[in-house]
């Protein structure tokens, strides 16, 4: 219970710098404060002043920050500035948006690059490691976003850009996890044993990299909603990918705030889950 | 009348052909969300083109002839000196919900328009003074408006004021807003009220609906269009004209240069954190003249824009018929008249390179948008060209708000490349950028007295072309201001980009214009063949 | 071996030709040539010539000298970062582990792309464009590490449980000298994994970094700005040859991948 109350403790602490940290780099980022009207030729001095002063109450970063995370213990999430609408409701529209995006590009990014790593390990074969190294070579050389416009020409959606962007990862650290204990001492015993490839790979392999892949899984979570984030705007997708995109060009101070947090909880979540060990699980 | 003639004759004609117009849904794209749909805080182009399909005005131009014509008004008189605007409203029409327009509405239109916590580009046009804007209601369907003070070309600014009837959403345009899927699509549906009807006694508008889908991918949009999910697309860059003319010949329109031009500018702000004898090289009229004789316009006229674009002049584009001072020819592409003004200013070339008087070498920064391809590409052209008289330019692409940032507060830059914002025709809504004690006179607002005589020369001429009624005399004054543009070129004209869309052949009544909206301007009368 | 020594060969002859391209390249790679823009490759351009009139194949060979040494060496940065943040994790006690961690878990979501404006806001504009690319890169080293730390971490806390690293434990071996001698070694395919895909990445990233004003500027060329060319994803079936700085993209990604295989694959 401790433990568990020690780890929440330590996420919401994560949380909340994560807040304060994306709100200054916002704050001290050039372009803070800037409206593109200003630019309109037939807008009157008092109504560029009304403009600019429309940005005073997040001049003050701290004062912004506390009163931020006041109101949103209140369940107010603020207003966008840029799109003039309650935070809370563009991410209850666009979220499920992304949600569907990521969780199928995750899952196919998975299975392709897991499958992959796995067919080349057991088919022990120069030709086919060749193949797998060119295929995920290849997908790795191109930019996620161009592919999930391709894939969008060709009628596919677009979460399969952000397979795309995962599989190659999955394959390259698997291939070589795989690799290296291939060469561990219980494996070649396993092998000289006879047993084939398939349950050496299931009950002597996978136990060793088990950590490292699920380490990596938690980081392709916060990979695979970074790349929405291009995703999304190039491909019209309506969802928070395309609503960052959005406020980093406008940089809405509450929009981003808000968005980095929401990133920062899935990344916390994802790497507190995929790196939970059991109580007395470490020997040392 | 006669304005409309050409819009009557091509319907009567595709009529006599036997085609009737029979409702349907009319697709088209929104580069971004609106940010409103309140018609007084419009102040981006997707929430304005919302109004301009949704609301009714008093009068509108016409995007093709340039010409006033009465829409909710039938007919207007100024007088007070330019300060009173009486109309004559149109009897008979009713808003969206069935309630009848009155004087009334106007009245309160104008009234929340102009109240103080209203800022918006259409509310600040009429700000001419301090002081209210007094409407008086004389009956039902007539009512006149006193401002404060003479407002220059005051009708044209009628057509971009929607008249509300207060505590209602209901609108007196062609359409209404049925339905709203943020980041998706808007759709349109016919406003059953609507008081515009055919010859044949058709209640306007011909089509069902218009969906405008949320795309800001130009890619995606041309897709959609050669796919035959789109009916048209407003404005196509260059390579995509360039590919829609073969994929589909017919489809792509050049409609003409669009009112805005290119610009390159130097910053000449006294207090800028830049090298003083920076400044010093961009206070001289000889520095300014020689650059734009040294860049290729031809050249950027074809190679970044595939022909679709031609060397600029001046402020006004040709395609704004009554104020553009068609005398006027651009700077022509002379790089030896270019070394010679600068050897008259001391510079030197000092073997690749040129050097002033005090020996230093001639190096300076543009700065520009990034994500602009046309604009990178400009750059890089200019680059080039000023490098054959021995300068050094340095390309810097930053993204918007660092570039506003810079030239509108911090004024830490060199040179800038941009466009200039011209949605009015009238040189009035340009006040702010001539006026040398303005904030958008970019190369050096808010002047407390005028920097040079000739930008005082010029403050002169734009406060009398605005305190003048006729246009003809205001055409005189601001024919001058055009004039010591283009000898003192505090702004360096590049071109202006032809106005380039894609229209389907089962499209009827299209015309293509290069005042925004381009292809919806007569949403009215659009209407799709089987 | 065979194919490790010719992906070295290919490797050393890429490298070679960049490091060149002073000689190699038939002209200047800024020179404008504008009677003939987007020409299809011929003996005079044997890439074909871009938008302004400027010959590909000399822009290649600019491109991949400056591409093909900031991108390895800001992918070689941030792996060794991330060993450095993963080793530092585990060789702290409890709270310091979770401490690193947590500041992991916040590199990886924060928008660090308002950190890069503020950096080029920082730069002056009369900067080289070198010295600006050379900045670009070195900073995504500097904040690329994270990813990496986290799995590394895993794979060094999946090793302390290892026969080897306890019995050198009990025979009083010092952290540090586990860490170096006994835990490093065996990281290494975690951190040739890491290498090798950030490689790629940052060349993407510079590319990206472009339609932020923060990529290389005119007229440097890089591969960024050379992929950048098939954004207009329509064009690229009449014109295939944009497709030749990917494709050498690929070839050097692929080579680095066999060039220097793990003992276990060259066993």
């Amino acid at each position: 219970m401790r433990t568990i109350g020690a780890r929440a403790g330590a996420m919401l602490l994560t949380l909340w710098l994560a807040g304060l940290a994306g709100a200054l780099l916002v704050r001290l980022g050039p372009g803070f404060g800037i409206d593109e009207q200003e630019l309109d030729p037939r807008l009157s001095p008092q109504s560029r002043a009304a403009l600019r002063a429309a940005h005073q109450n997040e001049r003050h970063i701290a004062r912004f920050y506390v009163h931020s995370v006041a109101r949103t213990l209140r369940g107010d999430l603020g207003v966008s500035q840029s799109l003039g609408r309650p935070v809370a409701e563009l991410l209850r529209e666009r979220f499920p948006v992304t949600l569907r995006t990521v969780a199928l590009g995750l899952a196919v990014g998975w299975a392709a690059g897991l499958l992959l790593a796995v067919a080349d390990h057991g088919a022990r074969s120069a030709a086919i490691d060749l193949a797998a190294a060119a295929l995920s070579g290849g997908l790795l050389c191109l930019p996620a976003s161009l592919l999930a416009l391709l894939f969008v020409f060709l009628g596919a959606p677009a979460a399969l850009g952000i397979a795309a962007l995962i599989a190659p990862r999955v394959f390259r650290y698997a291939h070589d996890l795989f690799l290296s204990a291939a060469a561990s001492p219980h494996v070649l015993t396993a092998w000289a044993r006879g047993l084939s490839a398939f349950p050496i790979l299931v009950w002597h392999i996978l136990p060793c990299v088990r950590a490292p892949l699920l380490a990596l899984a938690g980081v392709s979570l916060n990979t695979a909603f970074t790349a929405a984030i291009p995703i999304e705007a190039l491909c019209d997708s309506p969802g928070i990918g395309q609503l960052a995109w959005q406020a980093a060009l406008a940089r809405d101070l509450p929009l981003l705030v808000n968005l980095t947090l929401l990133v920062t909880a899935v990344t916390v979540v994802g790497n507190a889950v995929c790196g939970w060990k059991p109580a007395g699980s470490e020997a040392v | 009348m006669k304005r409309l003639l050409p819009l009557l004759v091509a319907c009567a004609l595709s009529l006599a052909g036997g085609e009737i117009p029979n409702g349907r849904e009319l697709r088209a794209c929104l580069r971004s969300q609106p940010k409103t749909f309140d018609p007084a805080l419009v102040a981006d182009d997707a929430s304005e083109t919302i109004r301009y399909l949704t609301g009714g005005v008093l009068i509108r131009v016409n995007r093709v002839t340039q010409a006033l014509e009465p829409e909710l008004a039938v007919s207007w008189k100024v007088s007070g000196g330019g300060r009173t605007i009486r109309f004559r409203l149109r009897e008979g029409v009713a808003f969206s919900d069935g309630s009848p327009f009155t004087a009334t509405d106007v009245a309160f239109t104008f009234q929340r328009l102009m109240s103080p916590e209203i800022h918006s580009p259409t509310a600040d046009s009429f700000r001419s003074a301090p002081g209210a804007v007094r409407s008086a209601v004389e009956n039902d369907h007539q009512v006149a408006l006193t401002f404060p003070a003479p407002i220059a070309g005051l009708e044209r600014l009628f057509d971009q004021v929607a008249i509300v009837r207060s505590g209602s959403n209901a609108v007196l345009g062609p359409f209404q807003v049925a339905e709203n899927k943020p980041g998706a699509y808007i759709r349109l549906a016919r406003n059953p009220h609507y008081w515009k009807k055919d010859a044949q006694g058709r209640r306007l508008p011909y089509v069902d609906s218009i969906r405008l889908d949320i795309q800001q991918n130009r890619q995606l949009e041309l897709l959609k269009l050669e796919r035959h999910q789109l009916d048209l697309v407003s404005a196509l860059d260059p390579e995509q004209f360039q590919e829609l003319s073969t994929a589909l010949p017919g489809w792509a329109r050049d409609a003409g240069p669009a009112l805005e031009p290119e610009v390159l500018w130097f910053n000449q702000v006294a207090r800028a954190p830049i090298a003083e004898y920076r400044k010093a090289w961009f206070r001289s009229a000889n520095f300014r003249r020689a650059i734009s004789e040294a860049i290729h316009r031809d050249d950027l006229c074809r190679l970044v824009f595939h022909g679709h674009a031609r060397p600029a002049v001046g402020p006004v584009s040709p395609a704004n018929r009554f104020w553009c001072n068609a005398r006027l020819k651009p700077h022509p592409y002379d790089p030896v008249s270019a070394a010679h003004r600068l050897a008259q200013d001391g510079f030197h070339k000092d073997g690749e390179s040129l050097r002033d008087r005090d020996g230093r070498v001639v190096e300076f920064s543009l700065i520009t948008n990034s994500g602009n391809r046309a604009r990178e590409r400009m750059a890089a052209l200019i680059q080039s060209d000023l490098r054959a008289i021995g300068i050094r330019l340095n390309v810097v692409t930053l993204d918007f708000p660092s570039l506003i940032e810079r030239i509108t507060r911090s004024f830490d830059y060199e040179a800038s490349l941009l466009g200039m914002i011209n949605t009015d025709l009238d040189p009035n809504s340009q006040m702010n950028v001539w006026l040398s004690s303005a904030d958008q006179h970019q190369w050096n607002p808010n002047q407390k007295t005028p920097a040079t005589p000739w930008e005082a020369e010029i403050d002169r001429l734009m406060r009398l072309q605005a305190s003048t009624l006729e246009n003809e005399k205001r055409r005189t004054y601001f024919d001058r201001v055009q004039e010591i543009a283009r000898e003192q070129e505090p702004f360096i004209y590049l071109i202006y980009k032809d106005t380039l869309v894609a229209v389907s052949p089962a499209l009827r009544n299209v015309q293509p214009s290069v005042l925004r909206p381009e292809l919806l301007w007569n949403a009215e009368w659009l209407w799709l063949a089987q | 071996m065979i194919r490790v020594r010719l992906a070295r060969c290919v490797l050393a002859l890429i490298f070679m030709a960049a490091l060149a391209a002073d000689v190699l390249a038939p002209r200047p790679y800024d020179a404008q040539f504008r009677d003939s823009p987007d020409a299809r490759p011929s003996r005079q351009f044997l890439l074909g010539t871009d938008e302004l009139g400027r010959d590909r194949f000399s822009r290649l060979l600019y491109g991949t000298r400056l591409s093909l040494l900031l991108a390895p060496a800001a992918a070689a940065l941030a792996t060794s970062l991330s060993a450095l943040v993963g080793l530092a994790a585990a060789a702290s006690g409890r709270w310091g582990e979770r401490g690193v961690l947590a500041i992991t878990d916040l590199v990886l979501s924060l928008p660090w792309l308002f950190l890069l404006l503020a950096v080029r806001a920082l730069l002056p504009l009369n900067l080289a464009p070198l010295v600006s690319v050379v900045i670009t890169f070195a900073l995504l080293g500097l904040l690329g590490w994270a990813p990496a730390a986290r799995v590394l971490h895993a794979g060094i806390r999946a090793l302390r449980q290892s026969d080897f690293v306890l019995h050198a434990r009990a025979s009083g071996c010092r952290s540090s000298r586990l860490m170096a001698v006994h835990i490093l070694p065996n990281l290494v395919p975690l951190l040739r994994a890491q290498f090798w895909i950030l490689v790629p990445a940052f060349l993407l990233t510079e590319a990206n970094l472009g339609l932020l004003g923060l990529g290389v500027s005119e007229p440097l060329p890089s591969w960024g700005n050379l992929l950048r060319e098939l954004e207009n994803v329509s064009a690229v079936p009449s014109r295939p040859w944009l497709l030749v700085p990917v494709v050498l993209l690929i070839v050097v990604v692929g080579c680095l991948h066999l060039a220097f295989p793990g003992e276990e694959r060259a066993a």
